[in-house]
């Protein structure tokens, strides 16, 4: 057998194969041989170099064509104009105020959301009748574009700030509690087994397995739920609000000052690059203390 | 008077349905009894029943038919008296060595730092020493696997079940864990019942052999082992070893004509 898994050509023609009627061996282009493909890596001022060149040439190319008439300056604003503005925002106008209102409502609904739902999601470990009710429901609410419902959370929670907390919770908890509860059901049986023979009551396995064991799953989604929580907070802003970042967007986009649409979403966009790397970070910390 | 047997199987019967339909019995009336202290082993092809046995015994399943007596009560279907300790070593992977191993004190009401206290030494007698603040990830195979059966030992219960504890070993590492097994089997005095399909091993390790069939599982022999101890490795030299491994191998149908049989 040996001699034909090897494939070479010599042993096909009177072998032993042949004898019993073995398919002709496919025609195969010759072997061509190549060296490994492989990019060579340019050092890190390069690439540095490189990226703030795209956005030097982004921000001059935008602002030459504004100057030239190209791009039109009402519709599009300018860099000069939305710096110029973005000063004024800071020192004269509401962007700290704003920014702290969005950061406030993001930062409510991502905790409340987050929480809650690892505590829905833990709590299908309980009883698998219960998941198997409840698992319907769970799949109607995820499919649901959340946003969609804005217009009635802010009638039933206001123009304040419970409304975007609300938002921002619709949009995490669902995440949360699926995510926790995949973690739920990848408990290892044997694990849980090995638990209750060592004597262990229900809660004891809950607290010392189950709890653990999900945990990487719950901190595997706070990344993504800061997101979410944001889009939240931004949406019912847009919807009805008397302060935030989404608000200002909203009131500059439709009083024409384009620039300063511009500067709210440049305040946005920084904010949400600070909470992604602290939940990152966060992220992190809490699982280099239940993984190992 | 013989004194009573510690673990005791009458009559134990279990079928269930397989998925089409038909009854398959894993179990057709076994009755064992184990006497205080022994260390007895069971073995058998691949679906005799043997771990089947070691779930009746250790509560996580309840037989058809017959029960399980354990210290003169009935003991079918119950949990907790037993420690047991399977191929898997199923160390929780956010513990330390030394927390898992006092997973079973803590269960039952220990505070952890009494624990800790109470199995620290017994950690650096068996070979664990310096490895207690160590997660089991960054542990070998055969540390993993003495975790896990100190983890057992300390749970205090009288009876240890052991089903292919070194099934996934390498040769060496598994002749190194049998040592360990018997010398701390003599340290702590339980009652070991060894799940195993290595005829060697259970000659080397048991006082008893109980020999199962499969299609329906049964126990077809069984057999003492009059080998003196402490054990050496030298002793599977001997004339009377082979001559119970031979003993074994026969039982098991594996004698050399049957073997290539078995085998395909």
């Amino acid at each position: 057998m040996s001699e034909v898994a090897s494939g070479r050509a010599g042993a096909a023609p009177g072998g032993a194969l042949s004898s019993v009627g073995a398919p002709p061996r496919p025609k195969l282009s010759p072997f061509r041989v190549r060296r490994l493909p492989r990019e060579r890596i340019w050092p890190a001022w390069l690439i540095v170099l490189f990226q703030v060149g795209l956005l030097v040439a982004l921000v001059g190319g935008w602002e030459y064509a504004a100057a030239t008439g190209a791009l039109d300056a009402f519709f599009w604003s300018r860099p000069s104009a939305v710096a110029e503005t973005m000063v004024v925002f800071f020192r004269d106008g509401d962007a700290l105020t704003d920014a702290w209102y969005t950061a406030r409502a993001t930062l409510l609904g991502f905790i409340l959301g987050t929480a809650l739902g690892t505590a829905w999601g833990l709590s299908f470990w309980w009883s698998r009748n219960y998941a198997a009710i409840v698992q319907p429901y769970i799949i109607c609410f995820e499919s649901i574009p959340k946003l969609a419902l804005a217009p009635l959370v802010i009638l039933v929670f206001g123009i304040g700030l419970a409304s975007k907390v609300a938002l921002g919770m619709a949009l995490t908890v669902i995440v949360s509690a699926l995510t926790t509860y995949s973690g739920v059901k990848a408990v290892d049986a044997d694990h849980e087994r090995l638990m209750y023979s060592l004597g262990a009551s229900r809660w004891q396995v809950f607290s010392k397995l189950v709890v653990p064991a999900c945990l990487p799953w719950g901190i595997s989604v706070l990344r993504v739920n800061i997101g979410l929580a944001l889009t939240g907070a931004v949406v019912g802003e847009f919807i009805s609000s008397q302060h935030g970042l989404g608000r200002a967007i909203l009131y500059a986009g439709q009083t024409y000052e384009i620039a300063l649409v511009w500067c709210a979403v440049t305040v946005l966009s920084a904010m949400s690059v600070v909470m992604y790397l602290a939940v990152s970070w966060l992220e992190r910390l809490l699982l280099k203390h239940v993984r190992h | 008077m013989r004194t009573p047997p510690k673990v005791e199987l009458r009559a134990v019967h279990h079928r269930f349905l397989r998925p089409d339909g038909s009854v398959f019995t894993a179990l057709d009336g076994v009755d064992l009894a184990v006497a205080p202290g022994t260390f007895v082993s069971l073995i058998g092809p691949s679906g005799c029943g043997k771990s089947t046995i070691f779930n009746a015994v250790a509560g996580l399943l309840t037989p058809s038919d017959g029960v399980v007596v354990i210290d003169g009560q009935d003991a079918t279907g119950t949990i907790g008296r037993v420690g047991y300790m399977l191929q898997k070593d199923l160390l929780l992977p956010w513990r330390t060595v030394l927390d898992n191993i006092i997973l079973g004190l803590e269960i039952r009401g220990a505070s952890v730092s009494e624990a800790r206290a109470y199995a620290l030494p017994y950690l650096h007698r068996y070979g664990l020493g310096g490895f207690e603040n160590a997660y089991p990830a960054s542990l070998s195979g055969g540390m993993r696997q003495r975790a896990a059966l100190l983890r057992t030992l300390l749970f205090d219960s009288e009876i240890v079940l052991l089903d292919e504890p070194f099934g996934a070993l390498d040769a060496q590492t598994r002749g190194r864990m049998q040592e360990w097994l018997l010398q701390i089997w003599q340290d702590f005095r339980k009652t070991v019942i060894f799940v195993t399909h290595d005829v060697e091993e259970a000659v080397y390790l048991s006082d008893v052999i109980h020999v199962m069939a499969a299609r329906p599982g049964r126990v077809v022999a069984t057999l003492e082992v009059p080998l003196r101890r402490p054990r050496p490795r030298s002793l599977a030299l001997t004339s009377e070893f082979s001559a119970i491994r031979e003993r074994c191998l026969d039982l098991l149908g594996h004698g050399a004509s049957a073997h290539a049989e078995e085998e395909a």
